[in-house]
């Protein structure tokens, strides 16, 4: 089941950041056409999303490891974007 | 639509450095503060700021803030006033030491005091050699101030309005500004929040160009209501570049790179700084590396489909030495260029970092206008305010130290505006209507111009016409083409109409902000007929203090343009005059 239309569009909006980086990244991962995601997913990325942007960054460039696992899955789809 | 209103003692627009800061200021004095943010406080775009706050501490050996006022004067290229930098230079200290009590964890030396490293331009005894006055919290100094400074505004019960949006200044028949008009995106509610002052702390607007290493966010809405509500832009032809961002992206290339022995090529595969600076070639300094890359570039020597950028090669120091000493730039490079610099350049571009002009203020952060001096109610702090204390060119960690400085100092003139003020002013009947006139054409436009398209046009107008270098006949054709643009403006649309978490809403009022600020920045840049610090001509290579020792002011009205004096009388101490700027 995705997420509704108006959640994408708060993920969407805080995925703006103060870091041109991760606004680059997560830029990528918005392209036309959208990524899916469902509810589960949602919420990974949401979590994600309310990290300090350093935290976030260090994980997408691997420069820390992940310690949560529920958030591993989302976050390979970052680094991948 | 319905406008809701609600009524504080201030309201400060931008949750950055210094909006946090201001915020302090008032909320601890026992004030009812609103604060509007488009994105959570900490994720302003202050979080970047590695670099430091200059302050003359005096920790690692001597210094002083006659020191620090010098180098800033000499940075400014003499365009800075020399109250506004006295002013930030003397209370820098004291604004540090109140930063480290309220949390800061600065680096610190063995004897407990706040370390300080050394930074380029600073110097001791007036130029003599380099001091060490940065302090920071290792290279995460904006993210520990944000947090320090958010922490100590939730315990002063400052009210924040996250994921809102400001859209317009109100004003009143005389001119006094009554607070703003704001859309909270969550529910696409407009509300007027009126207030007894209002203060703007929205940051710069980088994005106005095609290559910058600004945030998203970072789109001139303060500048931008400020236009559209009549008050003059200063100074807003002049912008700091890095001579390397990555093309299309804005991700920095450190100058290190070229130190280990990085070189620039053309798209003919030309190492071309030997024409440039035949002895020191790329590792020449950072305006005459920018300068030859955008020659390179407008000649169309530059490298791509659009012959648009600059190949810096790495390739021939070998995979040990790239790994050794650069490996964060390979990281970038593969993530950001989508190259591997042990096989393949990466393309750069001079790009823009950080906004010099903005809103006119006077250093006590209260916005001044030449008709009538000090706007009734209205403040700015910060990169959107023009103190001016960066003048042409600001100086590396000035940029915290005139967050915390000018955020304090325009709280501080908001308490003392406050005690001579009674009630709110009468809010008039049609206050909130321009807002909300933008908001209806908007919904009201069928096939409308794209956001993205408009947006994407203006900021290689801008990259192309009024970089780092600036050619009389590429900014002349660039005023045309940002004049011609305001059609299109008129006519953005979206498709999306709904309320709830807009993007598309947000994107394209944002776009209205950036316009203002691209405007301003064509216009100035053209008529200013000199060099100065980052204002940089290919047909006027030199300054002229005897023209454009002069601030520039742009009305929107009439893209019209108008003159004030720089003021070189310091506070206390005697004028720092002019002289040539060599380091």
């Amino acid at each position: 089941m995705p997420v509704d239309e108006r959640e994408r569009e708060r993920l969407r909006w805080r995925s703006r950041r103060g870091l041109l980086e991760l606004d680059l990244v997560l830029q990528r991962f918005w392209a036309p056409p959208g990524p899916e995601i469902d509810a589960a997913q949602g919420r990974a990325l949401a979590k994600l999303l309310a990290m300090p942007d350093n935290d976030l960054l260090d994980l997408v460039m691997d420069r820390v490891p992940n310690a949560d696992p529920a958030l591993e899955q989302m976050l390979v789809r970052l680094k991948a974007a | 639509m319905a406008l809701s209103i609600r009524k504080f003692d201030v309201v400060i627009v931008g949750a950055g450095g210094s909006g946090l800061r201001a915020a302090l200021e008032l909320s601890s004095a026992g004030l009812k503060v609103a604060v509007l943010s488009k994105v959570f406080p900490t994720r302003s775009h202050t979080v970047a700021a590695q670099g430091g706050v200059g302050a003359a501490l005096g920790n690692m050996g001597e210094d002083s803030w006659q020191w620090h006022m010098y180098d800033t004067i000499k940075g400014s290229d003499w365009l800075g006033d020399q109250d506004a930098i006295e002013f930030m230079c003397r209370m820098a200290p004291e604004v540090v030491i109140e930063l480290e009590h309220f949390g800061m964890p600065f680096d610190r030396n063995d004897n407990g005091t706040i370390y300080q490293r050394p930074f380029g331009g600073h110097s001791a005894n007036f130029g003599e050699k380099p001091v060490q006055r940065s302090c920071c919290a290792a290279d995460r100094t904006g993210h520990a101030m944000l947090h320090a400074l958010y922490q100590r505004n939730v315990y002063a019960r400052t009210q924040f309005f996250v994921e809102w949006m400001a859209l317009d200044l109100v004003r009143d028949a005389e001119g006094a500004v009554l607070g703003v008009t704001a859309l909270e995106m969550e529910t696409g509610q407009v509300v007027l929040f009126h207030a007894k002052a209002t203060l703007f702390a929205t940051g710069g607007g980088g994005r106005i160009f095609h290559s910058s290493t600004n945030a998203f966010i970072n789109t001139g809405d303060g500048v931008g209501m400020a236009a559209r509500a009549g008050i003059p832009l200063e100074d807003m032809e002049f912008w700091q570049f890095h001579p390397t961002g990555v093309a299309g992206a804005g991700v920095l290339i450190t100058e290190g790179v070229r130190g280990e022995g990085g070189i620039l090529l053309n798209k003919n595969g030309e190492r071309f700084m030997e024409r440039y600076a035949p002895h020191v070639k790329d590792l020449a300094s950072r305006d005459v590396v920018s300068r030859a890359m955008a020659t390179e570039i407008k000649e169309g020597r530059g490298a791509g489909e659009h012959a648009d950028h600059i190949l810096l090669k790495l390739d021939h120091l070998g995979p040990e030495v790239i790994d050794k000493r650069l490996p964060g730039i390979r990281e970038i490079a593969i993530k950001f260029a989508n190259v591997d610099p042990i096989k393949e350049p990466i393309p750069v571009v001079p790009t823009c970092h950080y906004q010099m002009g903005g809103i006119p203020t006077n250093y006590r952060g209260e916005v001044v206008v030449p008709e009538g001096g000090a706007v009734p109610g209205f403040y700015a702090a910060g990169e959107c305010g023009c103190a001016s204390i960066h003048g042409a060119n600001r100086l590396g960690t000035n940029s915290l130290t005139d967050l915390l400085v000018m955020g304090k100092s325009a709280g501080m003139s908001v308490l003392e505006y406050l005690k001579g003020q009674g009630s709110h002013r009468p809010l008039p009947k049609d206050a909130g209507e321009n807002a909300l006139a933008r908001l209806a054409r908007l919904d009201g436009q069928q096939g409308g111009e794209d956001v993205n398209e408009v947006r994407g046009e203006i900021q290689r107008t801008m990259q192309a016409h009024c970089g780092v270098f600036r050619f009389p006949d590429m900014l002349a054709q660039g005023v045309e083409k940002i004049r011609a643009l305001e059609g299109r403006m008129g006519r953005t649309g979206i498709k999306d109409k709904s309320k709830v978490f807009n993007t598309a809403r947000i994107e394209a009022l944002e776009l209205d902000n950036i316009y203002e600020t691209a405007r301003a920045t064509m216009v100035c840049a053209q008529a200013r007929e000199e060099s100065r610090g980052a204002h940089d001509r290919a047909d006027f290579p030199k300054r002229d203090d005897e023209k454009w020792l002069k601030h520039s002011l742009w009305y929107k009205a009439g893209d019209r343009l108008a003159y004030k004096a720089v003021n070189l009388k310091p506070l206390t101490v005697e004028s720092i005059e002019p002289k040539a700027r060599v380091y």
